[in-house]
């Protein structure tokens, strides 16, 4: 199967081989499921908490395909003219005042046609198309996105169908703040994203925090996974870890201290009720735990 | 060593696979996922991309196109084990037992008989689905007994009462106050609409003679309900999840969950058309029907696994309950706090209010009382009238 940039990954290995060459660390399942949306040619439906990489997964295919990454954000109220095309009205109807008694311009001709990401990624060069956060969209847009994610092409009533020469790479996440329809997720392969074990995120901070000692990666990862195991209302992401442990690094810490914890909590979490909870004898207990442990 | 699964499934020749495919198919299906011909196929395509020696990479590829909800993922992850080690498990009572074990609809069946139980007690012969209660019944009723019940006390009702007010019930609708959304569709005023302009002159040669327009759609928001089923509130409970089950089939985005003890979403139960069908599903899933409270623990559950999905948009949250705590409150504030400012509107139905001098003195009561934007009795027909009337209006 050959298209033009890079060629698609042939195995699991080579795919997961992809991704981390992109600087994503995904595990078996994942890589799986990513090798079989290139191989299917279907889009993928990345599902998971805030914060676990979802949106990563997009760029590093985009970057490692060699292939442009078309973005569409989704948000309440997006319509077709904000995501797929809109009719060029002030150039249609100066056309029309141009030809002014000749002969009628073909004013539904491609030209007079404005393209958004949804109709870029299937008429441009070969892409990958991320629809981030597809939760945020209502429902009406979602029977929008069917015939885009079933066949890969769009119809414009005016104009005829638009089908994709090459396929994109489709890449739709959400956080799971609503449901999104059946309809959706069986034109897709779905992929829960969750937290990483210790392991897997001891290796995405060497990749992502490298100026952070082993040592402080090690304790941060350990203070984070026993945080995952307690009852906050938001649990940290990948990201949060990241950052935490670049802003650690950033306060000259060499290991995990309370005192350091206590004041950078608000980068770890982010509502009031979570860190008023951790702060002082619960995460200095954590800090002993996560030292020991590391 | 090779396992039993493996060697089948890596058998040369499509025909292997495919048996066993469809083996696996017909457990899933057993174990209550939604598995159609279609994922079937696309499992026969995924296998040919992937490495069937190996057995993390079998399963995660079956699972990417066969599981499509996360709550799904645990039972694939067990029936594949099962499977794997062997494929004949179907026929074999202690595997499905194993899987049973696990679906959710299957949970606590014992326990669960007692809703229906519940639902059935002090009942007439049920009248048929979806049809006004027998006509003597009505005809009996004369202007001053319609009057009567509709003040009456769902408590205080008779089996033949209750029956005329869930025919009441299923007349009412709940318009709540709507919502401006971004959308747009055509209209006489509001903007203009360029596209449709252009289009529609089209008929006249290209001069354009009147103006298409539209406007902004209004919607009304989502609404999730949490209905409290322990022994105090059995009575309403039975009249009220009537009227849920009404709402979530007059409107789109309802939520509904119950609670008594532990939570319980019946969302996707009430959405059946028929209200008897059900609840006889609800029985099955509900455990805590009629027992003790534990309003705090529900809704800090409510609050973690559920409220970033279903609140957003604007939802209003209807909590229905006595208020009446078996922990002592613990814990109540906090959630009731978090639920007030997690969603757009917070509504507390509560029986007792209907009693004159009703005082917030039970620790439940007092707990919540400061965090909800509204307080309402709910205990007969027109107290729902009532409630309904006020979700209508624009507010906020």
């Amino acid at each position: 199967m050959s298209v033009s940039g890079t060629r698609f990954p042939g195995s699991v290995a080579d795919a997961g081989a992809l991704l981390a060459a992109g600087g994503y660390v995904a595990d078996q399942g994942l890589a799986t499921t990513v090798h079989l949306a290139l191989a299917m040619q279907r889009p993928l439906f990345l599902e998971g908490e805030p914060g676990t990489g979802k949106t990563e997964i997009a760029r590093v295919l985009s970057a490692g395909l060699g292939r442009p990454l078309v973005r569409l954000q989704c948000y309440d109220g997006l319509d077709l003219s904000a995501a797929a095309y809109e009719w060029d009205a002030a150039k249609q109807l100066m056309a029309i005042r141009l030809a002014e008694g000749g002969k009628p311009p073909d004013i539904y001709a491609r030209e007079y046609l404005r393209e958004r990401p949804l109709l870029a990624a299937i008429s441009g060069p070969p892409s990958v198309l991320l629809i981030d956060e597809l939760d945020r969209a209502d429902e009406p847009f979602e029977a929008f996105l069917l015939e885009l994610l079933g066949d890969f092409q769009l119809t414009i009533p005016e104009l005829g169908t638009i089908r994709a020469v090459t396929p994109p790479v489709v890449i739709i996440t959400s956080n799971r703040t609503r449901e999104v329809h059946d309809a959706i997720r069986r034109r897709c392969l779905y992929q829960w994203v969750d937290y990483p074990d210790a392991a897997r995120e001891r290796a995405i901070l060497a990749l992502r925090a490298p100026g952070v000692s082993a040592k402080l990666s090690a304790q941060v990862v350990a203070f984070v996974q026993k945080v995952r195991g307690g009852d906050y209302f938001k649990l940290p992401g990948v990201a949060e870890t990241i950052d935490w442990a670049n802003a650690l690094n950033a306060l000259d810490a060499t290991e995990l201290e309370p005192a350091a914890v206590d004041s950078t909590l608000g980068v770890l979490l982010k509502y009031q009720d979570d860190i008023a909870k951790l702060r002082g004898a619960e995460a200095a207990r954590l800090v002993d735990e996560a030292r020991s442990a590391a | 060593m090779r396992e039993a699964g493996l060697a089948l499934l890596a058998k040369r020749g499509g025909g292997a696979i495919g048996v066993n495919l469809l083996a696996f198919a017909r457990l899933l299906r057993r174990a209550g996922l939604p598995i159609g011909a279609g994922e079937v196929m696309a499992a026969t395509q995924a296998l040919t991309f992937i490495d069937l020696g190996e057995k993390r990479q079998v399963q995660a590829a079956l699972r990417a196109v066969l599981v499509n909800r996360h709550e799904h993922t645990e039972l694939f992850d067990s029936a594949f084990a099962i499977f794997w080690r062997d494929p004949e498990a179907g026929r074999h009572a202690a595997a499905m037992a194993l899987l049973d074990g696990l679906k959710p609809e299957e949970k606590q069946r014992p326990g669960g008989r007692r809703l229906a139980d519940a639902m059935a007690r002090d009942r007439p012969p049920p009248p048929a689905p979806e049809q006004p209660p027998p006509q003597p019944v009505d005809a009996a009723l004369s202007v001053s007994e319609r009057e009567r019940l509709q003040a009456m006390d769902f408590e205080a009702m008779s089996a033949v009462e209750i029956a005329f007010a869930r025919a009441e019930i299923r007349k009412l609708h709940l318009p709540l106050d709507e919502r401006r959304t971004r959308r747009l569709r055509p209209s006489g005023g509001g903007q203009v609409d360029l596209r449709a302009t252009l289009r529609r002159s089209l008929r006249t040669g290209g001069e354009i003679v009147t103006l298409a327009r539209r406007r902004r759609i209004t919607r009304p928001p989502p609404l999730v309900a949490i209905c409290d089923i322990s022994g105090s509130m059995a009575r309403y409970a039975q009249v009220l999840l009537h009227f849920l089950h009404a709402v979530t089939n007059d409107r789109d985005r309802v939520a509904t969950f119950l609670f008594g003890t532990r939570l319980t979403n019946i969302t996707r139960q009430l959405k059946h058309r028929d209200a008897e069908a059900s609840f006889e599903m609800i029985a099955h899933l509900v455990p805590d029907w009629s027992g003790g409270t534990r309003i705090g623990e529900a809704l800090e559950r409510f609050n973690h696994d559920w409220g970033r999905r279903v609140l957003g948009q604007g939802a209003v949250v209807l909590l229905i309950t006595d208020g009446l705590d078996r922990d002592g409150a613990a814990g109540l504030a906090e959630a009731t706090e978090r639920l007030q400012r997690s969603c757009r509107r917070l509504i507390w139905l509560n029986p007792l209010l209907r009693f004159d001098g009703f005082q917030p003195k039970s620790q439940g009561i007092r707990a919540m009382l400061p965090h909800v934007h509204e307080f309402r009795p709910v205990h007969n027909l027109n107290s729902l009238r009532a409630l309904i009337e006020a979700l209508s209006g624009r507010t906020r």
